[in-house]
């Protein structure tokens, strides 16, 4: 690792005002990404700003549908909730297959989302909720927010304080690990809600999650995995590397899709 | 360099590191810790589980300045005095391991898992909770075993023999 100085951040305006002093600065949160590609030299900010001590970003707010996630609520917290299991069954399961329980104990919701790893579970279940990420300066659609890999809708300096979804009807997450590391080499969750079905892609697409709108309509018109029947997606778009070829992902984007769908049907 | 202070197994330290000294270099160079390994040094193998404020982490993926004001325990501070834990003697007594050098941090894991589990561990729970702790030796078979024999010393049920 190269050399980085730590500062750690009492509130979200000492953040803000350690990142504008810094020469080439990053936050962190849990840091289960950010120190093991520092270690590896792929990532050297001059400044480390330390979120994670910040009062007021942790936890999971409950009303009615409406389901607000606190950037610093990590991993085990979510895969602990009985509230968040009964809100939306399939963000709980997929809180509780990120990573291993050692990674859940400090990895975060906020972390990740920022982030953006076109491995990471949460950008596909975001997209598929339709969900809104609220950040310091404002609040964006999942849609408009993840941009590209590791690449978001984020400026310079801006923190992502929470995400907030309308609890769905119905939903389901399936991926395909990989063999070795178990992250996902094709995740796919649908949700089904008053705005209709969403399917988001993650771990595939050659440009980060992205929705599958033909499967969105056909599932719209008959919600199981029968309605998938017939339903192919091109690989021009899929990543390709050693574990999985751009073939092989796209047939398993159409294969996890229908298991999240026969997931969601069944619960 | 940065000032840390930690409370590791019960005594409180300090020290002057560098900001990009990980937790577990902390632990065992500054501190002569040499019971929490580093394995694969990739955040996969979990020789290094800690508990940082009672919770079980590896302690190769954090830096110590990140750990700073926390609570710390290693395999060292498990048992208070010179006998074991009822998990480390469930791991001599079944064998959990071969070589021994995943062990500190399969157990440190183990102890974490019982505290997640109040209502009791099954051999499904305790394969899936193994995720981040590899073994290159044992297969796993004798590792299980000692965690559920472990647990159930835990919640007082059985005696281990810790002979």
């Amino acid at each position: 690792m190269y050399q980085t100085t730590y500062h750690r951040a009492s509130s979200l305006e000492d953040a803000a005002k350690l990142h504008a002093g810094g020469d080439d600065p990053k936050f962190v949160a849990g840091g289960m990404t950010l120190i093991p590609a520092m270690k590896t030299r792929l990532s050297a900010p001059s400044d480390l700003i330390d979120l994670r001590h910040i009062d007021g970003m942790k936890g999971i707010r409950i009303s009615g549908q409406q389901v607000e996630i606190g950037a610093l609520t990590t991993h085990a917290d979510l895969a602990q909730s009985k509230e968040l299991e009964k809100a939306c069954h399939s963000l709980h399961y997929m809180a509780n297959h990120v990573g291993d329980p050692l990674v859940r104990h400090l990895g975060t919701m906020g972390g990740c989302v920022a982030n953006n790893d076109p491995a990471q579970d949460y950008p596909a279940a975001l997209l598929a909720l339709d969900a809104t990420i609220i950040t310091t300066s404002r609040e964006m659609k999942a849609d408009d927010f993840f941009t590209g890999l590791f690449e978001t809708a984020l400026e310079e300096g801006e923190i992502v304080k929470a995400v907030r979804f309308t609890a769905p009807d119905q939903c389901g997450y399936e991926k395909f690990r990989n063999p070795a590391s178990r992250y996902a080499m094709t995740g796919v969750f649908v949700a089904k809600g008053a705005g209709g079905v969403r399917v988001a892609v993650t771990g595939a697409g050659d440009n980060g999650v992205y929705r599958e709108t033909e499967m969105e309509e056909k599932l719209a018109a008959n919600f199981s995995a029968d309605a998938l029947e017939g339903v192919t997606v091109s690989p021009s778009n899929m990543m390709s590397d050693i574990h999985a070829s751009a073939e092989y992902r796209a047939n398993l984007v159409v294969v996890m899709a229908k298991r999240a769908v026969a997931k969601a049907a069944g619960h | 360099m940065s000032d840390v202070s930690m409370v590791v197994n019960g005594r409180k330290v300090t020290g002057n590191v560098e900001d990009r000294t990980l937790l577990v270099q902390y632990l065992r160079e500054n501190l002569g810790l040499t019971g929490t390994h580093v394995g694969c040094d990739t955040s996969q193998c979990g020789a290094c589980v800690v508990h940082l404020d009672g919770k079980a982490i590896k302690s190769c993926s954090i830096l110590a300045v990140q750990a700073s004001g926390s609570e710390v325990t290693t395999i060292e501070g498990l048992a208070p005095d010179a006998d074991l834990h009822p998990m480390q003697a469930a791991f001599k007594e079944h064998h959990g391991l071969q070589c021994g050098f995943c062990t500190p941090g399969m157990i440190m894991t183990a102890v974490d898992m019982v505290r997640r589990h109040p209502g009791g561990l099954d051999e499904k729970t305790v394969r899936n909770d193994l995720e981040g702790n590899i073994c290159r030796c044992t297969g796993y078979h004798n590792i299980v075993k000692s965690v559920l024999a472990g647990a159930e010393a835990m919640s007082g049920k059985t005696e281990t023999k810790a002979a």
